[in-house]
């Protein structure tokens, strides 16, 4: 158990230095939620009606999307060891699936702890006032840490199945492309009806409901409830589906 | 004490290619041994069974004395591998690179530091250690690799898997390769490497296996191959370009052949009957040999006489 930690934290480390002299990918993943951020508050934010402040609306939505903008790079990364000798070297020191991949999704996590702070900053200097009790901002961020978790781990699965950078990037796509149809950006009342039904039920909604509600200091309900049972069910999918696909893998 | 390797039957499929046919292998602690073969022989599969990295579809193998399937673990624990594509982080630092190698195989944060900074010494690393390895020249980085596949307490190694450690790299970081090489077995570990190059086996092996067919088509130590297959070579060089492609067409699929200078080089134990048998078979109309010589055999005359013949076969 010791050796597992130590062995993922080994790896976490090692990712977070090879994030951080590639720098490019991680700066470019943390600039697009800032500019998509700034494009919906002063292009779109005008036309849309969401009863308050748009800028206040809308960023629970983008730090959502922004969990979204790493999982292609997350997915790189581990897809870019499997096929270079680097997983061989790693299985023959005796380091399992599971260390592997966790150490790559705390250096997700990590590289997303610091685009998140970013983009909250740059929220703030447009007017972000959010209005939460410490209680409520810590429930905030737990609930995005617990999201950013299980799609960082998503994404590594995804990384073992995928050879190549387009490959990666076009299986991670749907992440970033979950929080569009929810009401991240727009009520959902405003989409057609046919849409009402997956909006309302898809992972991400419940998520940013309760930050929202969590940032506003307003009643929550029993969302920040769902959104954890959907976090805890895709992070045991992905657990589970990564432990099958690396054994598949390292046949 | 159990052999260093000891392996029967392995064979190994990929879709429809055979590529190890009831392998057999037995390596005695503290050898050098190589297998040699040219590209797609199955060297690397064979490296990727022993090390544990993939399972044969049948067959055994056991490595310091434990299974490589029922006990990866401890063989896991017994051996380091230097895989035939370089495998450390080209943004990652020497000294980095060898700090999580060292820190995965269970050093505390002290011992990986000071394990990082040996190895960096040894292996004539230290001063680039503070640079990412993509600034590296290729014989730094394969000996990079090679150091981190040994971060383990020394001693802790017994058996060193090292598939094609030269290939790409210029003679004088071959020489060195070959150095740290010579020095790890004169401090006991066993080594078993894979190379294309029969001048590599030649100077570093206790014993040869030649992998081709799936299977070990020779075994011997380097003067026992020479002297079994192939001692001599007759060289005979064609009058013209007409002759030369009359005596291709006469000769075994065992010779050498170089166009250029018209020459072939044909097996022969050296004796004056076959020497003189051979001339009358290539030449019985006695106008297409211009020159001939004798050479005593090197490795590449005794892989091409074994791969051109069909049957396997053994020292
Ligand atoms: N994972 C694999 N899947 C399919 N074919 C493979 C795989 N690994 C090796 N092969 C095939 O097996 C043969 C032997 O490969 P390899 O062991 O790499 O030979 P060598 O190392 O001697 O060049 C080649 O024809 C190669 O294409
Ligand atoms: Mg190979």
């Amino acid at each position: 158990m010791s050796d597992t930690l130590t062995a993922a934290s080994t790896l976490a480390g090692r990712g977070i230095r090879l994030s951080r002299r590639n720098l490019d990918a991680v700066i470019t993943s943390m600039m697009l939620p800032i500019m998509l951020m700034l494009v919906f508050v002063y292009f779109f934010g005008g036309a849309i009606d969401t009863g308050t402040r748009y800028v206040t609306y809308v960023v629970p939505g983008v730090l959502v999307l922004c969990a979204g903008f790493g999982a292609a790079s997350t997915a790189l990364s581990v897809s870019e060891d499997m096929r270079l000798g680097v997983v061989d070297r790693f299985r023959t020191l005796d380091i399992g699936g599971t260390p592997f991949l966790a150490g790559h999704v705390a250096a997700a996590v990590t590289r997303n702890a610091l685009s998140t702070t970013l983009v909250l900053g740059a929220a703030f200097v447009i007017g972000f006032r959010p209005s939460a009790s410490p209680g409520g901002w810590l429930a905030a961020i737990g609930l995005l840490l617990a999201y950013i978790t299980a799609v960082s781990w998503l994404s590594a699965a995804i990384g073992l199945v995928t050879r190549t950078a387009e490959a990666a990037g076009a299986v991670t796509f749907f992440m970033m492309f979950l929080p569009y149809p929810s009401s991240a950006f727009v009520p959902i009342e405003t989409m057609p009806s046919w849409l009402h039904g997956f909006a309302e039920h898809q992972p991400v909604t419940p998520l940013i409901e309760s930050m929202r509600g969590l940032l506003l200091d307003q009643p929550v309900g029993d969302s920040p409830w769902i959104a954890l049972g959907w976090c805890a069910g895709l992070l045991t999918l992905a657990v589970t589906a990564s432990g099958f696909l690396f054994r598949l893998r390292t046949r | 004490m159990p052999p260093a390797i000891e392996a029967t039957g392995l064979t190994k499929t990929y879709g429809d290619v055979r590529v190890l046919d009831a392998l057999d292998l037995h390596v005695p602690r503290g050898t050098v041994f190589a297998l040699l073969g040219p590209n797609g022989a199955g060297k690397t599969t064979t490296v990727r069974i022993l090390s544990t990295l993939t399972t044969p579809d049948a067959g055994h193998a056991r490595v310091a004395g434990h299974d490589v399937v029922t006990a990866r673990s401890r063989v896991r624990r017994a051996i380091s591998l230097t895989g035939q594509f370089a495998a450390v982080d080209e943004t990652q630092t020497g000294a980095e690179n060898l700090w999580t190698a060292a820190r995965l195989s269970g050093l505390s944060r002290p011992a990986a530091a000071r394990r990082a900074a040996e190895l960096l010494d040894r292996f004539g690393l230290t001063e680039a250690g503070g640079r990412l390895t993509k600034t590296y020249s290729g014989g730094m980085r394969r000996r990079l690799d090679l150091a981190a596949g040994l971060v383990r307490d020394p001693g802790a190694t017994q058996v060193m898997f090292l598939d094609e450690p030269t290939t790409g790299l210029d003679p004088r970081s071959r020489r060195e390769l070959w150095q740290a090489v010579r020095e790890l077995s004169d401090a006991g570990t066993t080594v078993f490497l894979t190379t294309q190059y029969l001048e590599e086996a030649d100077r570093l092996a206790d014993r040869i296996a030649v992998l081709g067919l799936g299977r070990t088509l020779a075994e011997g130590t380097p003067a026992e191959l020479k002297a079994r297959y192939a001692a001599h070579r007759l060289d005979v060089v064609a009058s013209d370009e007409q002759s030369y492609v009359r005596l291709t067409e006469r000769t075994s699929p065992a010779a050498t052949r170089d166009p250029e200078t018209r020459t072939l080089g044909v097996p022969t134990d050296g004796s004056a009957a076959h020497v003189r048998e051979l001339l009358d078979t290539l030449d019985p109309g006695r106008r297409d040999i211009a020159r001939f010589g004798l050479h005593t055999a090197t490795l590449d005359d005794v892989f091409l006489t074994l791969t051109a013949d069909k049957e396997p076969s053994r020292v």
